[in-house]
This record gives structure tokens, C-alpha cells and sequence, in this order.
């Protein structure tokens, strides 16, 4: 049977190396069966975080030969396995033992995300009657599974450490979920500006190329939030018009 | 002595997926201080999973769909070994929970008149199923979580629970540990709720994760709560069966739903031909009038792929036997012939089915829109569990409850695809109201530090034996026992064989050891795990071996018909007092003249 190399990062708290490990590969093989194997027979105590194995919970978030994946929907047909394969923790997150990392950061940010806010319900029977094409809109933001690859790419995170002042693009896309929700009369826009850094975010896309669920993350959730903020805070025609009309800012 | 970080809560809950997040949500609205204990992250729960939809009679397709409907497809799906009274109020409940969801977030696909629209499902009777293309149960666990989070919930993500702890007869909280550290917690609380999902991991072929294996259903048995049903394990019909990296992983019923049919490799719709007694008035006559049900014809009756779980899992399993399966020894589910009927066919498919789509796509080199998937049956859930009352969901262990796929009764013999969704919310909700209510009579009970000290010591131990059996190894042997013993299809002798490599597996489970330290170390995880594992195990064995009948999704070769002295009770499994498993036949109490009138008009 055919075998490869995997170079899988061994070690706690940032601290560690790069190990190799040969298993055998097969037919139709992800990158996470082969770190289960390894873990099987070789390495018992590797740490590495999954739950469904099927691309729907976002769990086994790691970069593969340096790209953000998730290791259970990398086949092993799509690397060149003639060099081994490298499989290491997200960068963007601190690191708690081989490719796990701490992503409580993440957990913690939504609480600050003003909540859904429905309208009154639409009819007597506390219902709402909502259109196909409006749901649509915003279920491509509900797709998300959370795994956090966009967090782990986005420079300002993984290179700038903006961890204080900027949510990321996960959380702009929730956010966007909200306020383009067919139902919700929140307002999170001057939030967005000053608290949860939207200006920050310079649109080179990158989150929308690793995202596993292929939303659209920045043209259809980060650049529509960027207008909203821009109406409100910096047309100046708008803000005349708020002067004289003494609406909320 | 041992050392741990203690914590205090008034109601602890067991497991963060649907029916824990739900109960946990009625608590804290009730202003109980709630404790979430969650065995890997916060929202990645198997409830993530589920596809197809919630079932819920909200009548918004067919407005002949009712509460009764409902309860009578439920009791009949169940192989009327339901407890009637879960179905009654599942079936009366489920719609409110639903619209509950919608206030909170959730956005499921709508009718052309804007209400919540509703899909056809195996064994609904009516189009019952509210959904969201075809991963509903994502936005089910995401609304739960993000309403759940603004409510102040203490979610304690990757810790695991290995021990209940009792003061005398009743509950007093749980001990467990941290995976991040290896730590070792200490929960008290006035009531506890199990809400830790199902035992999938006891087999190899299994849409379950590595999580799901049975510990609220061995931690309840454990602490002297009885479990019933535990015989009946639901084979899904379809999952994927190839590359065998994938063996296992769900292909929903929903496929099914839009019209995908299932074809031996004769190219023969098979299902046409084995339509139980109990489902013949229900089911289409021709293809043509199955494929009009597909379409919403109201007139039509349903094709026989949409069948119960159990008789299709086991026909498909019959076709192969016989030797016409496909290649790889399943058979054919093919969706893309609707292309003869619609124009546009492989547009719908990808928007009806898009994670279905892309799963094939990314994972099988397979277009579904273009060419048939191969399928076969993988194990997908429990329908026995804890035995609870069914207005409160309290076990026998006073201050325990249990709620979910953990919890046994409203499926019985064989649960509806749809149904658990809405059960997790039913019975959920009602877990955390009544644990909240009970916290509130009661104070915390007394902890014991010697049981504190001899847990630690026995989850410890597998650190101190050196180069003896590998937890994973053992792990893989008791799968491929249950698998090839205690599966679809079961009969006397290999379930004796089976119990007898099982006390074999834990003895080894005992000698098991660990290299590396505490800190997310999953050898010790999966060693740890053990212990529910072949607890579940010999449970499902054992109440197998006691029915000694065919019903629902238990079909045993060497009793093939259905018997009624079996049909009238449910098999009940103690811990006796001396530690040995005690099993018992218990009669169902007849059903209320109100409900047994309904079963028989909707017969």
C-alpha cells in the first residue's frame, strides 16, 4: 500500500517542532484520517480537535501545507504526497498543545454583539410572513460553521494582533446576519465603527478564499456593513439632513 | 486528597447540543444560576448534523396536518411502544417550540405566502418538516447558542463528566475534568440534566462523532436510574459508503424527500417490492404516483423509499445479501434522474440539497445532479435511554433528568426522521423547567470527598500502567463486535459471542494504558470513554438478547415476526445491588381512551 510523509507540529504553548510520521494512505483519504491513524499507532496523545468529519461543524480547523483548512475535507488526491505534508495549529489563535489552540477569544466577542431584535410579530398568531428571497439574503451568512479559518488568515488578527480592536471577519459576518436579518430592528452600526473596528478591515479578501463554506464574506457581508457606516458617519449630505431633522446618529 | 476546582450552580446540564442548550435557556429564563457542560466546543454538537428538518404539525403546506396527525404517525412509526403520553405532548408542543425559534433568529426557508415552509419526510404523514435547505439543525444548535449566550449560562466547552454524584437517593452534582489541562471539576447542583446525545461510537460504521459514546446513558445507569428501550438502534438507510474514508457519514432522508429513489445494481426500484401490512394504505400503487407525492400532489400517497428507517435500512441490506447491491456493496440513490421530469434539475438539486452537493462533490469526486450515490445503512441513533416521566423528564434518581437522544420514550421501536429535532426542543424545554422548578424545592445535597478522591484515582490510572493495551486498539474491537453482532440484523448465538468478547474488552479496558501527560491528551480521552462505551454495550447486547421478537429497528434472524406478549412492554435495564445488569419486561399502561380513538381513525 501507498504511504506518505506527515509533518505534523508536536508541542505545548507555541513551543514545539515539527515531526515526521509515515502512515498509509488509501482511496478517497482526508488529511484528518491520516492524523487519525498517526494517532492510533504512533502517537497516542496527539492532540487534534473534530467532531463531525463531514465539513458541517468546523472543528478541525488547521493549516495544511500552510493554507487554512479544515482537515476533513482535504483529500489526500488534491497534495502532492511525493513531500511530506505539513500540518500545523491556526496562527491567529494562542496555542495549547500540537494543533489545538485556544479559540475562547472568538466565544467571548459574540456575547458583545448586540442580540437579534425582532419586529412585532406580523400576525395575530405571533407570526412573521417573510419572503423567500429575503431569507435567502442573509442564509448564506447563517451557513457559517464557525471553524474560524477566515479569523486565522485575516492579516489584522494573524499579523497585527488587532485581537482588541477588531472582531474579524467571522464576526462582521454575523454581524451582517443581524442586520440584514429580514426581522431584526437592532441597530449595530455605530458599533461596528467604534467598537468592533470595521475600518480596520482593508478588503483584500483572503477570508473569503479560505472560507470553507464559500460565503461571500467580504462583497456580500464586510463591504454592505462598510457603507452602512460610511452613510452614517461620513456623508455629509446625510449628516445636514440629520441636523436639521435631529435623528439619531 | 484530591484536588479540583469546585463549582456551584443550581441546575448543571449535561451536553450543549439542542436539548442541553434548550434546557439550559429555560433555566436561566426562569432565573436559575445554569451550568453547560459541553464535551467538545460550544456549537459543534451532532445536532449540526441534522438535515432534513423539524418536525412540527404546523399545517402551513397541507392544512390537514394536526396534533393528532402527528401523534399518530409517531405512535405508529414507534411501533406503538412510544410512551403515548411523550408523543401526545411532543406532537402538541413541537409547533409552538418552532415559532419559539423564529423569534429568537432562526430563518427557515418560507411558502409562497411567507410562513414557514414544511418538507415531506419518511413516515409523516403530511409535509411536517420545517427546514433550512438542508442543514437545519445548524441553524437550530446557532440560534440556540446565540440566545443561549445573552442569557448568562456558565458553558463549560471541552469538559468532560465521568462520574454523577448523589447524596443518599438523591442527585448532588457530577465530577469531570477539562481536556485543555486535565484538571479534575467539581459540579454541585441542586438538579442535574443529561443531555449528552446518543452511542454511535460503539459501532464502526456510525454517523456519530467520537463524542457520542453514551456516557449520560451509562452515567445514568450508573447512578441507579433505569434505561429502557435500549435494544432498538436506528440504522440510517443511507450513508456513504465510498471511499471508506467516508463509510459512515450521512446522506439525508431529504434526497429521499425531493424525489431521489433508491435502484439495485438491476436498475430495479426494489422498494416497490417488501411494503409492510402496517404502511400499505399509505404508500404509492405506480412510480408515477410516488413521484407526484415528491411534487406536492396532495392526492398522491408516498413512494416506498420514504418508508420507516428500519425497513429500509433493511432492504437495502437484503438486496445486497442477495447480490445485487452496487460496487461497493451498497446500493444506488439516485437523484439526478429527476432531470427527466423537471427542466433545470441540477439547479434544484443544488439549492434543495447543497450541503448533499457539495459533500459528494469534495468528498467522492461525485456529481449528484449528474450520476447515482452509492448508500448503504451506517448507525445513526439511539432511540432507548433514560426512562423518564414523561410531563417532567425525571429519572428515577430524583433531582436527574434527561432530555434528547440520552432520554428514551417518545421513539420507541423506530423514531421518524424530523422527530428528533422537535424532541430536543420539546423535551428540552420541559427538562429544564421542571429541573428548574425542583432546584428551587430543594438545596444542594452533600457531596462524599471519598467518591471524589477514588474517581480520580480510576481516571488516573491509565497514566500508571506502562505498555499495555492500546485504548484506541481496544476502541476498534469493541466496533467491529457490535458491528458484526449486535447490527441490523441480530440473532441468539453471535449476541452471546458478543457478550462474551465484551467482558473480554474490559478486562482489557482495565489494563489499558496512556503515554504523555494530562493536557488534551485524547489517548486518555478515548481510555476514559471506555468505560460508557462498554457499559452501553452490554446493555444494547443484553435487552437484544431479551426481545425475543422482531419489531422496528430490532430485527432478530431467529425470531422474524413480530410477537405480541413482546408488543405490549418495554425491556428495562437496573444496576442491580450487586453491581450485575437487571432487566425486566415492563407493561405499557394502556393508552387514554381519547388517544386510542385517534390511532385507530388515522389507521
Amino acid at each position: 500500500m501507498a504511504t506518505a510523509t506527515f509533518r505534523i507540529w508536536r508541542g505545548e504553548k507555541g513551543q514545539g517542532k515539527f515531526q515526521d510520521y509515515t502512515s498509509e494512505v488509501s482511496a478517497g483519504m482526508v488529511v484528518l484520517d491520516a492524523v487519525h491513524q498517526i494517532q492510533a499507532e504512533q502517537a497516542g496523545d496527539l492532540a487534534v480537535r473534530w467532531n463531525c468529519k463531514a465539513g458541517k461543524c468546523g472543528s478541525c480547523s488547521a493549516e495544511i501545507n500552510r493554507m487554512p483548512k479544515l482537515m476533513c475535507m482535504t483529500r489526500l488526491n488534491t497534495l502532492p504526497l511525493e513531500r511530506p505534508v505539513t500540518v500545523e495549529p491556526m496562527k491567529a489563535f494562542p496555542h495549547m498543545r500540537d494543533l489545538v489552540t485556544d479559540v475562547s477569544w472568538n466565544y467571548g466577542l459574540k456575547k458583545r454583539i448586540p442580540k437579534f431584535q425582532p419586529r412585532q410579530p406580523d400576525a395575530s398568531d405571533g407570526t412573521w410572513r417573510i419572503a423567500q428571497e429575503d431569507v435567502e439574503r442573509v442564509q448564506e451568512f447563517r451557513k457559517c460553521i464557525e471553524c474560524f479559518l477566515c479569523q486565522d488568515v485575516c492579516h489584522v488578527l494573524r499579523d497585527h494582533h488587532m485581537h482588541e480592536q477588531f472582531i474579524g471577519p467571522r464576526f462582521l459576518v454575523y454581524a451582517a446576519a443581524l442586520e440584514m436579518h429580514p426581522l431584526d430592528v437592532g441597530d449595530r452600526v455605530e458599533s461596528l465603527r467604534k467598537d468592533f473596528g470595521i475600518g480596520l478591515c482593508n478588503i483584500t479578501k483572503c477570508c473569503t478564499k479560505v472560507c470553507p463554506e464559500n460565503i461571500t464574506i467580504t462583497d456580500n457581508a464586510i463591504v454592505p456593513l462598510k457603507e452602512r457606516v460610511v452613510d452614517r458617519f461620513f456623508d455629509p449630505l446625510s449628516n445636514l439632513f440629520r441636523v436639521f431633522s435631529n435623528s439619531k446618529t | 486528597m484530591s484536588e479540583y476546582i469546585a463549582h456551584e450552580h443550581d441546575v448543571l446540564i449535561i451536553g450543549a447540543g439542542g436539548a442541553g442548550l434548550r434546557a439550559a435557556i429555560e433555566v436561566s429564563a426562569a432565573g436559575g444560576k445554569v451550568a453547560v457542560i459541553s464535551k467538545s466546543l460550544l456549537g459543534k454538537a451532532h445536532t449540526v448534523m441534522a438535515e432534513g428538518g423539524v418536525a412540527a404539525a404546523m399545517g402551513n403546506v397541507d392544512d390537514r396536518d394536526s396534533w393528532r396527525v402527528h401523534f399518530a404517525d409517531t405512535m405508529r412509526g414507534g411501533q406503538y411502544l412510544s410512551n403515548w403520553r411523550m408523543a401526545e405532548v411532543h406532537a402538541k408542543e413541537a409547533p409552538a417550540r418552532v415559532r419559539e425559534l423564529e423569534a429568537w433568529g432562526a430563518l427557515f426557508d418560507r411558502t409562497s405566502d411567507g410562513r414557514i415552509l414544511q418538507r415531506n419526510f419518511g413516515g409523516h404523514r403530511y409535509p411536517r418538516l420545517a427546514h433550512v435547505g438542508d442543514r437545519t439543525g445548524l441553524e437550530m444548535i446557532r440560534t440556540l447558542q446565540d440566545h443561549g449566550i445573552h442569557l448568562g449560562l456558565d458553558v463549560f466547552m471541552e469538559h468532560t463528566v465521568v462520574t454523577l454524584l448523589k447524596d443518599g437517593e438523591r442527585i448532588a452534582g457530577a465530577f469531570g475534568y477539562d481536556r485543555e489541562r486535565g484538571r479534575f471539576h467539581l459540579f454541585r447542583a441542586k438538579a442535574v440534566v443529561l443531555a449528552t446525545g446518543g452511542i454511535g461510537r460503539a459501532y464502526k460504521i456510525t454517523s456519530n462523532s467520537w463524542e457520542y459514546t453514551g456516557d449520560g446513558h451509562s452515567l445514568a445507569y450508573h447512578a441507579g436510574a433505569a434505561l429502557m428501550d435500549m435494544e432498538f438502534v436506528q440504522f440510517h438507510p443511507t450513508g456513504m459508503i465510498w471511499p471508506p474514508s467516508v463509510r459512515g457519514i450521512l446522506v439525508t432522508e431529504g434526497v429521499r424527500g425531493e424525489g431521489g429513489v433508491l435502484r439495485n445494481r438491476n436498475g430495479e426500484r426494489f422498494m416497490f417490492k417488501d411494503i409492510p401490512p402496517l404502511y400499505a394504505n399509505q404508500t404509492a400503487d405506480t412510480e408515477e404516483e410516488g413521484w407526484r407525492y415528491t411534487q406536492g400532489d396532495k392526492n398522491a400517497k408516498r413512494p416506498p423509499e420514504l418508508l420507516t428507517r428500519d425497513h429500509v435500512a433493511r432492504c437495502i441490506r437484503h438486496e445486497v445479501r442477495e447480490g445485487r447491491g452496487s460496487p461497493h456493496g451498497g446500493v444506488f440513490l439516485d437523484i439526478a434522474w429527476i432531470k427527466e421530469r423537471l427542466p433545470n434539475a441540477a439547479e434544484y438539486i443544488k439549492k434543495k440539497l447543497p450541503s448533499m452537493y457539495h459533500q459528494f462533490k469534495q468528498l467522492a469526486d461525485i456529481d449528484i445532479t449528474q450520476e447515482p450515490m452509492e448508500v448503504g445503512p451506517t448507525t445513526h441513533y439511539m432511540m432507548g435511554g433514560v426512562k423518564v416521566d414523561a410531563d417532567s423528564e425525571m429519572s428515577d434518581v430524583a433531582g436527574l433528568f434527561a432530555a434528547g437522544e440520552c432520554a428514551a420514550g417518545l421513539h420507541g421501536a423506530n423514531r421518524l426522521g424530523g422527530n428528533s429535532l422537535s424532541d430536543l426542543l420539546v423535551f428540552g424545554k420541559r427538562a429544564g423547567e421542571y429541573a428548574t422548578a425542583y432546584a428551587k424545592e430543594n438545596s444542594l445535597g452533600a457531596v462524599n470527598t471519598d467518591e471524589l478522591e477514588s474517581a480520580e484515582k480510576w481516571a488516573l490510572q491509565p497514566f500508571e500502567r506502562k505498555g499495555s493495551d492500546n485504548p484506541y486498539a481496544v476502541q476498534h474491537a469493541l466496533q467491529d463486535v457490535m458491528q458484526e453482532r449486535v447490527g441490523i440484523v441480530r440473532q441468539e448465538q453471535e449476541m452471546l459471542q458478543a457478550l462474551e468478547r465484551i467482558r473480554e474488552l474490559k478486562a482489557a479496558s482495565d489494563r489499558v494504558s496512556v503515554d504523555g501527560n494530562r493536557e488534551y491528551n485524547a489517548g486518555w480521552h478515548t481510555a476514559l470513554d471506555l468505560h460508557s462505551l462498554l457499559t452501553v454495550s452490554e446493555i444494547v447486547t443484553r435487552a437484544a438478547l431479551e426481545r425475543k421478537e422482531s419489531r422496528g429497528a430490532h430485527f432478530r434472524d431467529d425470531f422474524p415476526a413480530k410477537d405480541e406478549q413482546y408488543g405490549g412492554c418495554n425491556v428495562v435495564v437496573r444496576k442491580g445491588a450487586g453491581g450485575e445488569m437487571h432487566l425486566t419486561r415492563e407493561p405499557i399502561p394502556p393508552m387514554r381512551d381519547d388517544l386510542q380513538q385517534i390511532v385507530q381513525e388515522m389507521k
